[in-house]
């Protein structure tokens, strides 16, 4: 099994990581924004387990095990933070979220 | 031709194909039937006979039906999101076909398509993928009754998911195994209960501390399917339909195929992981036959189970899957791991 | 091995792509459905088979189905928004993405090597699950335990967050 080379697996994970970047600063819709920081967790999560595997070392996916369940709790609170935040202000628009009244 | 058959990825692919063909086609077959026999079992229980005017003893009625649905006009309601409400029933069928991949019929190479080291965690990865058909045949159906089904139906599976998965934890550790047919070759042969002169058929079930998590198991599995008594998600007097209110002819066939397929997917892991697989009395061939006979009495179980149990109430379903079943699963977890701890490597 | 690499890697970076264009919530977030199996896919090439399948039922599974509830539930239409201030601000925002990516990949044109391999792995003969089992019982237990207690405060989170203050004072003791 040829291995595929490691650059070409860093490199996806950046371009991954670069358009997760990009959606949280052009996109104002705070889910759109939230889907792009998971985008950025799993490039680094790739990032991790192409080094697990070219370095022949496990510690890379136990790693990327805690990266996963961390994002999930974090989803989760993001989330209830987001469907509170919509009761007060009737918006998700981050931009229409900018007073610290109420 | 001869040279390309000689590479052996070659030869695995088309081996796994043809197999692929055959459980697709049969299964298919086993649906309708199923239907069938629903339909009847469902008679006789309610004391009447089920279908029994076309053909003898009504065997063709699957037929009728799905020549019914095939000629029925569709309706796509008019603001309802094209693309998504063609892709939601695609969705339901997909996840409970792929999993055909990795069970063991028969004894292996000949009788599974593919064995792979993580084989059970396939089957959790694509229940988990199951709960997408149904949210978005709810939302594309730009119907509040839909909606309103599709999201009780997906918190349902998403809560009962949970204790399944926790519930085949105890069979991973008897087994030390996530293979598939790693699982049905632990159950091979008998074993003795130590102090008394019982032999036991070496099966999941017929361990201690295996049979309370394949009640939970089944249980889990008749809220994984949706059918009753958890099936408040398609009631038909509560939510008109719940989430293929909008939905005709071949796409609500294709919902319909969906859940039973489901159904027998979730019956054929049953058999897999708690009652030995394919293991049976006779030569080791008859192993396919063994496992049919398994999964008919399994189908069986949940057709009668759907016709004498009234419907739990929604509150009522989600207070049960996580403050009875959860703790009850990871309790067992902890049984199983004592007491196979304290036997000893063996 | 490496055509199917190739196939992956081509629909994350489009998933990718449509997540982040998509004026839809819920097409972005079926699109990241997606882009997730691929990159499943892709750590099934490294041989992370625990990983793969794991990330389809954590994060395909249950992470977006989360989503894809709060977006049903907030009842969100397409994103409308016009005007030259929206213009002008993704223009900044791709030409930052686009100075990120040059960065990127001047780092990775400078020769680099690996380090030296970690000696210390244990055997995959009996497959990666026990491999990790192995490693995350015995070096990282810790991690794993503080990660439970996590999960716990998140739950605990969730419920407090999503009740909402009008009801909490209401229960009173229950």
């Amino acid at each position: 099994m040829t291995q595929i080379p490691l650059s070409w697996l860093i490199a996806l994970s950046a371009i991954v990581f670069t358009i997760g970047v990009v959606g949280v600063l052009v996109r104002r819709n705070a889910l759109i924004i939230f889907m792009s920081i998971e985008l950025m967790l799993n490039a680094a999560n790739l990032a991790f387990v192409s080094f697990a595997s070219h370095l022949k070392s496990l510690d890379g996916q136990i790693f990327v095990f805690f990266v996963m369940t961390v994002a999930a709790a974090e989803v989760a609170i993001g989330l209830a933070i987001i469907v509170q935040l919509f009761r007060l202000r009737e918006t998700v628009f981050v931009d229409e979220i900018h007073l610290l009244k109420g | 031709m001869a040279a390309l058959w000689n590479i052996p990825a070659v030869q695995v692919f088309t081996w796994a194909l043809v197999k692929v063909l055959i459980i697709l086609q049969v299964m298919l077959g086993v649906v309708s039937y199923l239907i069938y026999a629903e339909r009847k079992i469902c008679g006789h229980i309610q004391a009447r006979t089920g279908p029994n005017r076309v053909g003898p003893l009504g065997l063709l009625q699957p037929i009728a039906d799905v020549l019914k649905l095939l000629f029925k006009e569709e309706f796509i309601p008019a603001q309802a999101n094209k693309i998504i409400f063609h892709i939601a029933p695609m969705l339901a069928v997909f996840p409970a076909i792929v999993t055909f991949a990795v069970i063991p019929m028969g004894p292996p190479p000949m009788f599974v398509v593919t064995d792979i080291n993580v084989g059970l965690l396939l089957f959790m990865a694509m229940s988990s993928l199951g709960v997408y058909g149904i949210t978005l045949a709810g939302w594309s159906s730009n119907n509040k009754y839909a909606l309103l089904g599709g999201l009780r139906s997906s918190a349902q599976m998403i809560s009962y998911e949970l204790a399944m998965g926790l519930s085949t934890i105890p069979v991973i550790l008897k087994s030390s195994t996530l293979s598939l047919v790693g699982i049905v070759e632990a159950q091979a042969g008998f074993y003795q209960i130590p102090g008394t002169p019982v032999w036991l058929p070496n099966w999941g079930i017929f361990h201690w501390y295996l049979v309370i998590p394949f009640v939970i198991f089944l249980i889990t599995a008749f809220a994984e399917t949706n059918r009753a008594p958890f099936d408040l998600p398609e009631a038909e007097g509560e939510l008109v339909a719940g989430f293929h209110t909008e939905y005709s002819s071949m796409k609500w066939a294709l919902f319909f195929l969906g859940e039973y397929m489901n159904m027998i997917v979730i019956s054929s892991i049953a058999v897999t992981l708690f009652f030995g697989g394919w293991h049976g009395p006779g030569p080791a061939w008859a192993g396919l036959v063994w496992y049919l006979a398994k999964l008919f009495t399994l189908l069986f179980f949940f057709i009668w189970v759907r016709w004498t149990f009234p419907r739990l109430r929604y509150d009522q379903l989600m207070a049960f899957g996580w403050k009875v079943l959860l703790p009850a699963s990871i309790v067992n977890v902890l049984i199983a791991a004592l007491w196979l701890y304290g036997k000893g490597p063996n | 091995m490496l055509v199917l690499f190739f196939g992956f890697a081509a629909l994350l970076v489009v998933c990718s792509l449509l997540v982040v264009l998509h004026k839809n919530p819920v097409t972005s977030a079926l699109f990241l459905v997606l882009a997730f199996s691929a990159l499943a896919g892709i750590y099934l090439l490294q041989g992370a088979e625990f990983l793969g399948l794991v990330q389809i039922v954590v994060y395909a599974g249950a992470i977006m189905v989360l989503f894809l509830f709060v977006i049903m539930y907030l009842n969100l239409q397409h994103d409308v928004e016009t005007g030259v201030q929206t213009a002008v601000r993704r223009g900044i925002g791709w030409l930052a993405g686009a100075a990120l990516l040059l960065v990127a990949t001047t780092l990775l044109r400078r020769g680099w090597a690996l380090g030296p391999a970690n000696e210390q792995v244990p055997a995959m003969e009996h497959g990666n699950v026990a491999a990790i089992g192995k490693v995350l019982y015995s070096r990282y237990l810790f991690p794993f335990e503080i990660t439970s207690i996590l999960l716990l405060v998140a739950m605990v989170g969730v419920i407090v967050i999503a009740r909402g203050r009008a009801r909490t004072a209401g229960e009173g003791a229950r």
